[in-house]
């Protein structure tokens, strides 16, 4: 089923939200980095990855999901979380190492956690699936609604910790979706010359569940793959497998040369920016006008322009608090 | 001490080198591990390999640590000596099993019929805001457990010679480089890790402590990073009159015990810089090896400058809190003085 209009339109918003503020972190990283890029310096410090150009397969997956429902994400976990609705000011404080963000500074941004909207991620690759698998876990033991989704790259897939909580779900029979973005590369490694097979989805046979590939980077497309898979988890069906194409813009992390790309690569991919072929996708189907769009990016714009500057204005962790929050209260 | 006319290499360019210069009178040398290829490894340490030797020999993994670690047992076992790749020491949580139940024990299963030549190469430390699961050190939990011999250089020339003296030992060695060391300027750099290095191919001997500053007063033993740390405490001492002896432990294991011992029974004082979390570790393993040997040689309790025991905190001004540094070395001194 197509997304209705309304949810193409908040698609579209929460993909222009995510790029805007993929694109003022991009900018603010490289404060305080320059003439020598040293990542230690500038007011966000520490390895930075973007997800620029991978924003379909966050609000494609998330605009089935409601606050309730679980989501795991990754080392590069900003339109996920943006598009799982996580609060985007706190969030960007975290990012800043503020005492305002959501976990006071001590997680950053490979750390983003918010409780209110069910949302983690972390920094070692395939590390969200166990997480996930033990939320839907829970939610059946419980008789409590709600279904959990882990978002991991298509180089997860080769850790032996992906197939253990595959195969934990599927004999469990549990709400789960594993969706693996597959930008095609792990840092400079090829999905080529690390996986076997071509179509991850093919490996959902070895669990018994359904597998579906979304080609393109389609917004519309993994929406309705999703919608099927979360509805399938919803009625107690079971877990599913979805791969998407999807493109990453940006390099690993900032300040990587990509000398890895073939030549021409990343050129096509800026020509296969999923934003303006949405946009112009929603106006030719009728779907929102110039101005509605226009609308939607300048709210976009304000939305991040204001949580960066609370970001910014707020003030530093304080250093002592290193030593708390290490067991519960 | 380096001259002005002499080569001087970063630890990344040093591990580098030892690594072709045996490649290329070892044909069982070979290297595994994630972006060790065409990227020449995310800190340098095995840039222009894949262009000399190839992609049969330098062999980029998929993101599988469990697969290729244990394969490395297996072909060590059968006669090759590979080098492998652990890109940071954070991640060895999924891999552990092969690391430490088979690398490290395999040997000693088999009564010593079986031998691990291999070389587990992995970065350490923080201080660039990389968040917790990007910045531990974690040289006591590698330390604790008996199997594998673990170095960790705190220079260019300790690091050539270790990285051959690591792929020629019969036994698994950890290799433990401090990313802040490197001379990747991307992750700042600590200048004086960049020392003259000899274009020959040489070994450091595993498990030698040294004296990397001789003084009366005070013994500040530490490794890596934290040696350099105490070279700058140790500078600031001596504007005040103070002679600390700086020991570079260069080894954890073997731990050379008898170089920090007579250093301390020489200076009566012991002060011991840790970046890895204080409490069960290296920290009070060096004061153990003193105070159980002989108590009396000391004249003040040992000090300890190590990370609190809280999982490494993002934000720039907590991380840099919990951090030892010069600061805090010179403060354990004159703490010790006042007691």
């Amino acid at each position: 089923m197509s997304p209705t209009r309304e949810d193409q339109h908040w698609m579209y918003r929460n993909m222009v939200t995510s790029r805007r503020f993929e694109e003022a972190i991009a900018k603010i990283y490289f404060e305080g980095k320059s003439p020598a890029f040293n990542m230690a310096n500038g007011p966000i410090p520490g390895e930075m990855h973007l997800s620029d150009g991978q924003e379909p397969v966050a609000v494609g997956v998330c605009a089935h999901l409601t606050p309730e429902d679980v989501v795991t994400a990754t080392h590069r976990p900003h339109h996920q979380a943006i598009a799982k609705g996580v609060d985007l000011v706190k969030m960007a404080a975290e990012i800043f190492g503020k005492a305002t963000g959501l976990s006071g500074g001590r997680g950053g941004h490979m750390h983003i956690f918010d409780a209110d909207v069910n949302f983690a991620c972390s920094g070692i690759i395939a590390q969200g699936m166990g997480p996930a698998v033990g939320a839907a876990l829970s939610r059946k033991m419980q008789g409590k609604s709600g279904v959990a989704v882990a978002f991991v790259g298509e180089g997860a897939v080769n850790q032996g910790g992906w197939h253990e909580a595959m195969n934990l779900a599927a004999v469990w029979n549990l709400p789960f979706i594993c969706v693996i973005e597959d930008n095609a590369w792990g840092i400079s490694v090829s999905k080529e010359t690390s996986s076997a097979v071509a179509n991850n989805t093919d490996r959902a046979a070895a669990y018994g569940i359904p597998g579906k590939r979304i080609e393109g980077n389609d917004p519309y497309a993994i929406h309705e793959a999703a919608g099927e898979a979360i509805a399938r988890a919803r009625a107690g069906n079971g877990p599913s497998l979805i791969e998407v194409e999807t493109y990453r813009l940006a390099g690993h992390f900032m300040g990587d040369a990509e000398g890895y790309r073939p030549e021409g690569e990343k050129d096509a991919l800026f020509k296969k920016d999923p934003i303006p072929k949405m946009r112009a996708r929603m106006i030719g189907d009728g779907m929102a006008s110039e101005e509605e769009l226009d609308r939607i990016e300048a709210e976009a714009t304000a939305r991040v322009d204001a949580a960066i500057k609370f970001a910014r204005e707020s003030d530093d962790a304080a250093p002592e608090d290193a030593l708390t929050r290490v067991f519960a209260a | 001490m380096t001259k002005s006319n002499e080569r001087k290499l970063t630890i990344a360019r040093a591990m580098a080198e030892a690594t072709a210069q045996e490649m290329r009178i070892d044909p069982k040398v070979f290297v595994m591990g994630e972006d060790i290829g065409p990227l020449g490894g995310v800190y340098g340490n095995t840039r222009g390999l894949i262009e000399e030797f190839g992609a049969e020999r330098i062999r980029d993994t998929p993101i599988s640590e469990t697969a290729f670690i244990g394969a490395a047992v297996g072909a060590a076992q059968d006669g090759m000596r590979p080098v492998v790749e652990l890109m940071f020491v954070d991640f060895f949580g999924v891999c552990f099993d092969a690391i430490y139940n088979l690398m490290a024990k395999n040997t000693y299963f088999s009564g010593g019929k079986f031998k691990v030549p291999m070389v587990l190469m992995t970065s350490t430390g923080g201080g660039y805001s990389d968040g917790g699961q990007h910045s531990q050190c974690l040289y006591g939990t590698f330390a604790h457990l008996p199997g594998m011999k673990v170095v960790a250089p705190s220079n260019a020339y300790d690091a050539k010679g270790l990285m051959t003296a690591a792929m020629r030992d019969d036994s698994p060695v950890v290799y433990m480089y401090h990313k802040g060391l490197q001379g990747m300027g991307w992750l700042g750099t600590e200048a004086g890790a960049t020392v003259h290095v000899p274009e020959e191919s040489y070994t450091l001997e595993i498990g030698k402590a040294k004296v990397v500053r001789e003084g009366k007063d005070v013994s500040i033993v530490s490794v890596g990073m934290g040696v350099h740390n105490a070279l700058k405490a140790a500078k600031t001492l001596e504007a005040q009159g103070v002679s600390a002896e700086v020991v570079d432990l260069v080894s954890l294991v073997p731990l050379d015990r008898e170089t920090i011992r007579a250093s301390v029974a020489k200076t009566g004082r012991l002060i011991v810089v840790d970046e890895d979390y204080m409490s069960y570790g290296l920290s009070g393993e060096i004061v153990a090896s003193v105070t159980e040997h002989d108590i009396s040689v000391l004249k003040s309790a040992p000090k300890r400058v190590a990370f609190p025991d809280v999982p490494i905190p993002f934000a720039r001004v907590m991380e840099q809190y919990c951090l030892p540094n010069p600061d805090k070395i010179v403060a354990a001194w004159d703490e010790m003085k006042a007691a």
